[in-house]
């Protein structure tokens, strides 16, 4: 242990304890600014700058360790007047329009600057000056950005990406696209999580809003929108609600009151996804053990997650045959509400506005694939919003979400099963694909938590289940590093596996590049712990058990794999390019 | 991964060496009179370009400040404007991550506090007030600013006479300075920009030793005022000379048998051939100028002075030496310099037939000493130095000429105590092996001991960690003055006249200068300093109008000029 004073108090902390947490240990709060534990340390914004006895100069908090007998001043005259004049130099690079960012009222940047009380601006303004191309899912505006280097490192360490860099030298440093590229010209999986992880708004995720209000004010235009599982975790949290007041029953409530005519839910399309998905996995299985099968390659990869469908196009496009050919939940979802809904209204499906809202930046660039449209060549999916779209619009519209009453969604897509929430958590995929294909090839249904040892947060996980008398080797893997590690094992021989499921973003949707932004909170646990706890109260927890996707089966599909289902509900991931 | 590689060099970077060679040479041959507000803008600019981009203060600040030194110097800024700059500079000091960034940021605060005056002067006038406004770097650089451009072409037309008059106009020793000078003018030389500095001493000696005829000054009319000056050093002669020129009755006081001071006590004569220094002397006391040589002025007596003159200066130099405080530094046989040399200028020479001397110091009197005991007849010279010998203040050709005449140095060896026998006498000098280490605040690296010797060392390598150096008959001690900071020094290359060549690279590199600014504060007291000349000449202008009683000090009113 290691004895210190910090601000007068007696701090005992252990050895290779920093200063900022030792402080933070007896309750005294450092600001910090480019900190972001265990992915930036590299003390780069000089903000969380503390005075230590018989050192001269300040010393960052954040990535430096306590001493024996160290006497800290986290806030003497010396490191307040330079932790201030830090962020007064940042703002003099910092396009400081607040009233017009995205990021305004969440934003560091503006809230330390808040805090410390400045009022004037001493330095000269030098604005970059550079914005990407603003038709692009991801955006970026350099005269936001401050240079905390976090986008590089989540998109390196985390995503095991590096689309960004840093380009120029000197005083003249700046965050972009490694290489000069344009970013539509990177294999940038738009998993968004430079989005969520930076501190300012100088990334931001396009705004469709616009479109979805002009679609509502449109007489001629039948609006859906469909609710993506991990949204009913979180949509509330930038409006001031609990988990228990924003329910989806209560967003699909404010949906309607913004002029939806119809609220549905992707868990409906997800439940559908099982079965396509499941039944393709235990063909392929079938056929592999069959004479002739012996090209079929396994493991075969879950294709739900557009940000990993990017990753694997542009970095394994040799594995792309092993991933299954199952539009997204998104994707069916709008599939089957311009045909079979369309239908079933007796309307023409050019009249239905298709909306998604989803956790996710990637599902913007999915819903405007070629592949992704109906006979008539419009986009299944019109528009795709993100949480924080969504909760802008319910802002803009002056509803009082809280107020409202919880209404059920509309049938018969608003239905979905325990089995389907949770598509939004690292192994929910797994754990709905393997109760459903326990069914499929026993016709038993398992306990619907015989598979829960591919929940959790572990990076890399790996199971074994028996499947009528067939051993099925799974693994689960999120974040795009992890995806890395396992795709080089199986490489290398090192492991190998019959089905694995891969989100893109660190604990699955619950954590995805579309959600609200909390500074240095990573609330994927907690969203995903609601997720479960959905499943677990859920009256039903199976796929196959839908009343809805059985209706759409027995009306319109046939069966799994039908012809009618090949065409609507799978894709051909080679017919679109990544940029080279 | 391969094991070998060839380390190629691509041509930018081959560009970027060259440039970088040639700023050093630049700042090298720097001029000392630049605008400060500019001066200080410029480093700051070149700082942002080391910085790596990572952290704010480095990255932005220094932008900052820049912008802030401009809008000064674009007459936008207010005095608010210089406290936020120091405010800036501090900030940067305080909390950038590494010395790219904090280093900038002391130098800025220490440019921002040193030129404050300055700074304001932008602000209040919209103008450089830069008193240091000689625009000849050489002339800048000499402290008695002789015009040395002017004389440099009067040497080119052959016009030596009109060269030495010329010189003469700055400073009455030419012939001396054509000798022993420090030449700071050379480490200015804009030649150097290019290359390497003219040869300015030589060119100073070539005019006075073939001037077509002697000269006498023009001597102003009889003033009638009566003007003492205590200390017949260059300091004294010089300002007799002015003084006498303008018309003055002039007496000069000498405590010692002959004029001079430590151009007699202190360079020995095969540097300075007594028969030049006289001639010199001579010729400035044909001035008409009275010497009262052995005459030691008391301070009663100079209160006395003071009421019989109308004007009172005192030269009265460094003399006294220093001990260096070493047990045993009082046994006998040890003697300081100071006290060698001025019995050999008074003609007085001892004997050190058959005896080991040991040198204590690395300056230009360390070797003055050492060699004058090779012509006394010493068996052995050693001269002991605590830092290494590329550390020495002394000139290049005045090591070289030591080691040539068979001293010996041991460099890197710090003297300990001084060992007798028996009867009291000194037998050798204990020293202390020692090891480089980081500058200190004189800017040059400072020497600590070398105490960590591993047991396995023992015995061969460092050996022992005190060393002792024999010296049964004499250790002298050069105690007296503080190691002097390094100007350019070069020595003459070949049979080209009037072309240096520096024999150590690091004399000129700008690394190896003080790097904080402190050259004023660090100046040393050598013998001869160019500027005694200067201030002697100084100390003559008043009188011609008001003849002020108050005494002036030559020693102790040092010009601060990197300081202002």
């Amino acid at each position: 242990m290691v004895k210190l004073i910090i601000d007068d108090r007696v701090v005992e902390v252990p050895e290779h304890t920093t200063i900022l947490d030792a402080a933070a240990s007896v309750g005294i709060k450092i600001p910090t600014l480019c900190y972001l534990r265990d992915l930036n340390e590299v003390g780069a914004c000089r903000v969380c700058v503390v005075e230590v006895e018989g050192i001269d100069q300040l010393v960052a908090a954040c990535n430096n360790y306590v001493l024996d007998g160290m006497i800290v001043h986290t806030n003497s005259r010396k490191a307040r007047i330079a932790r201030k004049a830090n962020v007064e130099f940042l703002l003099s690079q910092h396009d400081s329009e607040c009233t017009s960012c995205a990021r305004s009222g969440n934003c560091s940047l503006q809230s330390l600057a808040n805090d410390l009380g400045i009022t004037d601006l001493p330095y000269p303004k030098h604005l970059e000056g550079f914005r990407s191309d603003p038709a692009f899912p991801l955006i970026r505006n350099n005269d936001k950005c401050i240079k905390c280097l976090r986008c590089i490192q989540i998109c390196e360490k985390v995503q095991a990406t590096g689309v960004w860099d840093l380009t120029s030298r000197a005083s003249h440093a700046s965050v972009n696209v490694a290489g000069g590229k344009e970013l539509s010209q990177t294999d940038c999986a738009l998993c968004g999580q430079c989005i969520t992880h930076c501190p300012t708004g100088a990334l931001r995720a396009r705004d469709d809003t616009e479109r979805v209000f002009d679609a509502l004010e449109d007489q001629e235009k039948i609006c859906l929108v469909q609710i993506a599982p991990a949204v009913r975790t979180s949509w509330g949290e930038s409006l001031g609600l609990t988990h228990e007041e924003a329910t989806v029953e209560r967003l699909a409530s404010a949906l309607r009151a913004m002029g939806f005519d119809y609220v549905f839910d992707t868990n409906f399309s997800a439940d559908l996804t099982i079965m396509e998905e499941g039944s393709e996995l235990l063909e392929r299985i079938k056929k592999a053990s069959e004479p002739g099968g012996e090209d079929i390659k396994f493991p075969m990869f879950t294709s739900c997650c557009p940000g990993w469908i990017r990753y694997v196009k542009s970095h394994y496009p040799e594995l792309l045959d092993q991933v299954s050919t199952s539009k997204s939940p998104q994707q069916m979802f709008g599939a089957v509400a311009k045909t079979y809904y369309a239908h079933a209204l007796g309307v023409d499906p050019s009249k239905i506005f298709s909306v998604s809202i989803m956790p996710c930046v990637a599902k913007k660039a999915e819903a405007a694939l070629p592949t992704m449209v109906g006979e008539t060549g419009d986009p299944d999916v019109d528009v795709v919003l993100t949480v924080r779209e969504v909760d802008r619009m319910i802002r803009a519209s002056h509803i009082d979400a809280g107020a409202l009453p919880e209404q059920e969604l509309d049938q018969p897509l608003g239905v979905g099963t325990g089995a389907a929430v949770i598509f939004g958590a690292t192994g929910g995929v797994m754990d709905a694909a393997l109760r459903s294909a326990y069914f499929l090839a026993t016709g038993e249904n398992p306990d619907p938590d015989a598979f829960s040892g591919v929940r959790g947060l572990d990076g890399w996980k790996e199971k074994t289940f028996d499947l009528a008398g067939t051993p099925l080797r799974v693994a689960v893997a999120h974040g795009l590093g992890n995806a890395l590690k396992l795709i080089e094992a199986l490489r290398a021989g090192e492991v190998s596996y019959d089905f694995v499921e891969i989100m893109a973003c660190p604990g699955g949707c619950v954590g995805g590049g579309g959600q609200p932004i909390h500074d240095g909170c990573e609330l994927a646990g907690e969203r995903g712990d609601v997720l479960w706890g959905l499943d677990a109260q859920a009256p039903i927890r199976f796929s196959h058990e839908n009343p809805s996707v059985k209706l759409v089966y027995d009306d319109f599909f046939g069966h799994p794999l039908s012809e009618r289902a090949e065409e609507l509900l799978h894709t051909d991931h080679t017919a679109w390019s990544m940029p080279k | 991964m391969a094991r070998l590689h060839v380390m190629e060099r691509s041509h930018a970077q081959a560009v970027m060496d060259d440039l970088h060679d040639a700023l050093g040479r630049r700042l090298a041959a720097r001029s000392l009179a630049p605008c400060p507000v500019e001066f200080t803008a410029a480093l700051v600019n070149l700082c942002a370009t080391q910085s790596c981009g990572k952290c704010t203060p480095c990255r932005v600040g220094l932008r900052a400040l820049s912008d802030l030194l401009e809008d000064v110097l674009e007459n936008r800024a207010t005095l608010e404007t210089i406290d936020l700059i120091e405010k800036t500079a501090n900030t940067i000091y305080l909390s950038s991550d590494c010395a790219i960034g904090y280093e900038a940021g002391s130098m800025a605060l220490m440019a921002v506090r040193g030129f404050r005056d300055d700074f304001e002067h932008h602000v209040r006038e919209h103008a450089c007030g830069f008193a240091e406004n000689e625009r000849v770097p050489c002339v800048a650089g000499c402290p008695a600013n002789v015009d040395i451009p002017g004389y440099i072409s009067l040497v080119e037309a052959g016009r030596y006479t009109d060269a030495v008059r010329l010189i003469r106009k700055d400073n009455p020793l030419p012939i001396v300075c054509g000798r022993v000078c420090e030449h700071p003018c050379e480490m200015h030389c804009r030649r150097g920009i290019v290359d390497d500095p003219l040869n300015i001493l030589a060119l100073k000696r070539y005019a006075t030793d073939h001037m077509e005829e002697d000269y006498r000054p023009w001597i102003a009319e009889k003033t009638g005022r009566r003007i003492a000056v205590i200390g017949g050093g260059p300091a004294g002669i010089s300002c007799a000379y002015y003084l006498a020129i303008m018309g003055h009755d002039v007496t000069i006081f000498e405590q010692r048998k002959h004029l001079g001071g430590m151009l007699r006590y202190g360079i020995p004569s095969y540097r300075l051939p007594r028969e030049d220094l006289d001639q010199e002397i001579q010729w400035i006391l044909d001035c008409g100028i009275k010497v009262e040589l052995e005459h030691a002025v008391d301070g009663a007596e100079l209160e006395r002075m003071r009421a019989d003159f109308d004007a009172v200066y005192l030269a009265i130099g460094a003399h006294n030496d220093k001990k260096l405080g070493l047990p045993g530094e009082d046994a006998e046989g040890v003697v300081s310099a100071v006290q060698m040399l001025r019995a050999i200028g008074d003609g007085e020479m001892p004997d050190f037939s058959g005896e080991r001397v040991v040198v204590i110091g690395g300056g230009n009197v360390a070797m003055d000493v050492a060699r004058s005991s090779v012509r006394l007849g010493a068996e052995k010279v050693i001269i002991a130095y605590r830092r290494r010998i590329c550390d020495m203040t002394a000139q290049d050709a005045e090591i070289a000429g030591a080691e040539a005449e068979g001293c010996q140095i041991m460099e890197l060896n710090a003297p300990v105590r001084v060992e007798t026998d028996e009867a009291g006498r000194v037998a050798g000098v204990v020293v202390q092996p020692q090891i480089i280490w980081a500058p200190g605040p004189s800017c040059r690296r400072r020497a600590r001991a070398a105490h960590r010797v591993r047991p396995r060392d023992r015995g061969h390598r460092t050996g022992h960690r005190f060393r002792s150096v024999r010296g049964h008959g004499r250790a002298v001690q050069v105690g007296p003055r503080r190691d002097r900071f390094r100007r350019g020094r070069a020595r003459i290359r070949g049979p080209v006249l009037g072309r240096r060549l520096p024999d150590r690279a690091r004399d000129r590199h700008p690394r190896h200068q003080c790097r904080q600014g402190r050259c004023g504060e660090h100046r040393p007291i050598p013998r001869l300093r160019p500027s005694d000349p200067a201030r002697g000449r100084a100390a003559a202008r008043p009188v011609q109008g008001q003849a002020p009683v108050r005494p002036l000090r030559a020693q102790g009113a040092r010009r601060r000029r990197a300081h202002r």
